[in-house]
């Protein structure tokens, strides 16, 4: 304990040091790009993942992992392959050069000065307003639980002192980025995961051996009795995906991996980093450390969450889910490090993490804050009056939405996993939002206004409704339908029942791709004289540049 | 069963996450020093930028 508590001191010490006094005079990306000076791939590539991967992505899918199995690694195949290769190389340039002609800030702003609508730029902030405490809150419980499960106190004590800690931060003017900080914990949460990966299969004999005794381990007739429910819903063990098109094969595939793994390209926190570089080279260079960072991070917490299982079978004869107790999903990952892990591992780690967690918190409440001041109140309604007082209003409101989520979160069924569904939720209403006109706005110069606006407000109306009053899982945590209609989800007791297992992205996303589609074949861009060059310059297109 | 895993999916998405990985590392090795823009006018640009970024968050 005195190991811990001296540890913290000199983590906090070194990070305030980063924080406040800057390192050669810059602190953030707005800073270097002031200076004319060049921020470095790699620091660039650890701040784009330690803003990303969060104790959301180490605790919550983590510990999703530590009950689903290896199925969730599906997820770090997307996240790498779509989060960095596809989301830089395609959407990153183009979203720098787009931001830099339009001047635009924020991602709100971006797809409203690129469509020329203030409907939309205030539409897409109150999504961003009203939903972005939801994933902000599967943030702060991830630090929460390991804070609690690390110095052994409970959890609502552990969230009143990190809310504290985290408005204290806020409000000394920790919303910004900074980037040699984030990267210092980015470089440390690398170090950190890299150990755990050669400790834990070290440990279990090796690679083979390790991945053989999981397998096993699902044989097991104890097991077999603790997963009952479990097998009941598809489960096949923690190195199978589970049963096709059974209960947990559609809330593994549609939430998990698809809602995170392609709702990470329209994520607006994420998107605006790809206009604080200088150029495309930089982007360029940081898909390398880009790459690997996010393996690291997501790859090693989602194996070693599965192989915890035998950690915990050979100790306590039981199933990591179960010895979580009543944490549940969300306690497994702490648990596992408190347990398993030397002190000053797990005393590090939870340093890192609780310093991650606030980096991502704190992009988290500047995109809140912009979002509400700068784009909806300011652009959205037009009011130029006593906005600054109003932003902070707007963030102060989302800083208790979040406490009192994360509060309500971890009193749902443990089985439940909030943190990771909460996430899910939030990237899959950003995908079907955001993604067919974000992606349509930087390729398709003739689409027109209203085939953008149209394309975002069913995508986000049909994730909400299907959210609300669809789909099982969520529908009955949230009890809006069973309020109103008395029954957990419209769907119950109906021939349809088995849809409500389909993620709200698979319904949204889709119908938005089709409205995008149909409404911009049927009507012609009229926009200002210029302005479509003017958003596409110095944006090349390989086609015409090929055949020039 | 290939590194104890018997799953086939399994199998395929642990060796796509290094792949994935792998790819990643060869594009930006490959394009390294590609994408730089004109100096001197798109510094000026990137300043403007900046400058106007700091003034959205010293208001926050």
């Amino acid at each position: 304990m005195v190991f811990q508590i001296i540890a913290t001191i000199v983590y906090l010490c070194i990070l305030g040091w980063l924080t406040y006094s800057g390192f050669k005079g810059t602190k953030n990306a707005s800073d270097y790009l002031l200076a004319g000076r060049q921020i470095h791939p790699v620091i660039m590539a650890l701040s784009y993942g330690a803003t990303f991967i969060s104790t959301s992505a180490i605790v919550g899918f983590g510990g999703q992992a530590g009950m689903f199995g290896m199925s969730l690694l599906w997820l770090t195949f997307l996240n790498i392959f779509v989060g960095v290769f596809l989301a830089f190389v395609f959407f990153g340039k183009r979203t720098r050069r787009m931001g830099r002609n339009l001047d635009a800030h924020t991602f709100p702003e971006l797809l409203g000065l690129r469509f020329q609508s203030r409907f939309m730029q205030g539409f897409a902030a109150l999504i961003i307003f009203i939903f972005m405490p939801v994933y902000t809150a599967a943030v702060l419980k991830g630090a929460v639980n390991f804070l609690s499960t690390q110095f052994g106190i409970e959890y609502n004590t552990a969230l009143f002192f990190f809310v504290i800690l985290m408005a204290v931060y806020v409000s000394m003017g920790g919303l910004k980025g900074v980037m040699y900080s984030d990267a210092l914990q980015g470089t440390v949460m690398f170090a950190g995961m890299t150990f755990l990966l050669i400790f834990v299969y070290t440990r279990l004999g090796g690679v083979t051996e390790a991945h053989t005794r999981l397998t096993e381990l699902s044989d097991q007739p104890a097991v077999i009795e603790q997963t009952k429910v479990m097998i009941e819903n598809g489960f096949q063990g923690w190195t199978r995906m589970p049963v096709f098109n059974s209960p947990y094969w559609w809330s593994i595939v549609t939430s998990i991996v698809l809602g995170v793994g392609i709702g990470v390209l329209a994520q607006p926190q994420l998107a605006v980093r790809f206009m604080t570089v200088k150029s495309d080279r930089e982007l360029n260079r940081a898909v390398v450390s880009g790459g690997i960072f996010i393996l690291f991070a997501t790859g090693v917490a989602f194996t070693i969450g599965a192989l915890s299982n035998v950690f915990f079978y050979e100790e306590f004869q039981q199933t990591a889910l179960v010895a979580s107790g009543e944490g549940g999903i969300d306690n497994i990952i702490p648990l596992f490090l408190r347990s398993y892990l030397p002190e000053w591992f797990g005393t590090i780690f939870m340093l890192v993490l609780l310093a991650a967690a606030m980096s991502t918190l704190s992009s988290l409440f500047h995109a809140i804050g912009t979002s509400f001041g700068r784009d909806f109140i300011e652009k959205g309604l037009g009011v130029k009056k006593r906005t600054l007082g109003v932003t902070r209003i707007g963030v102060l409101i989302a800083i208790i939405l979040t406490a009192v989520l994360a509060y309500v979160g971890n009193e749902v069924d443990a089985t439940f996993g909030m943190i990771a569904q909460s996430t899910a939720v939030f990237f899959g209403l950003c995908g079907a939002a955001f993604l067919p006109s974000y992606f349509a706005g930087l390729y398709f110069k003739k689409l027109s206004r209203i085939a953008a606006i149209s394309s975002m407000v069913t995508g986000a109306c049909a994730s909400t409704i299907w959210l609300f009053f669809f789909h099982g899982r969520n529908a009955s945590v949230i009890g809006l339908c069973q309020l109103i209609f008395g029954k957990d989800h419209l769907l119950a007791g109906t021939a349809l029942e088995k849809l409500s297992q389909v993620d709200s992205i698979l319904i949204g996303l889709p119908l938005a791709t089709i409205v995008i589609i149909v409404v911009g074949l049927l009507t012609h861009a009229r926009y200002e004289k210029g302005h479509i060059d003017h958003c596409f310059q110095g944006i090349v297109d390989k086609s015409t540049a090929k055949n020039k | 069963m290939l590194l104890g895993i018997p799953d086939f999916w399994i199998w395929l998405v642990y060796i796509l996450c290094i792949f994935s990985s792998a790819l990643c590392v060869v594009y930006g090795l490959l394009n390294w020093n590609k994408g730089k823009d004109a100096e001197n006018g798109s510094s000026a640009e990137n300043q403007d930028w900046a400058k106007k970024e700091k003034e959205i968050e010293d208001k926050l």
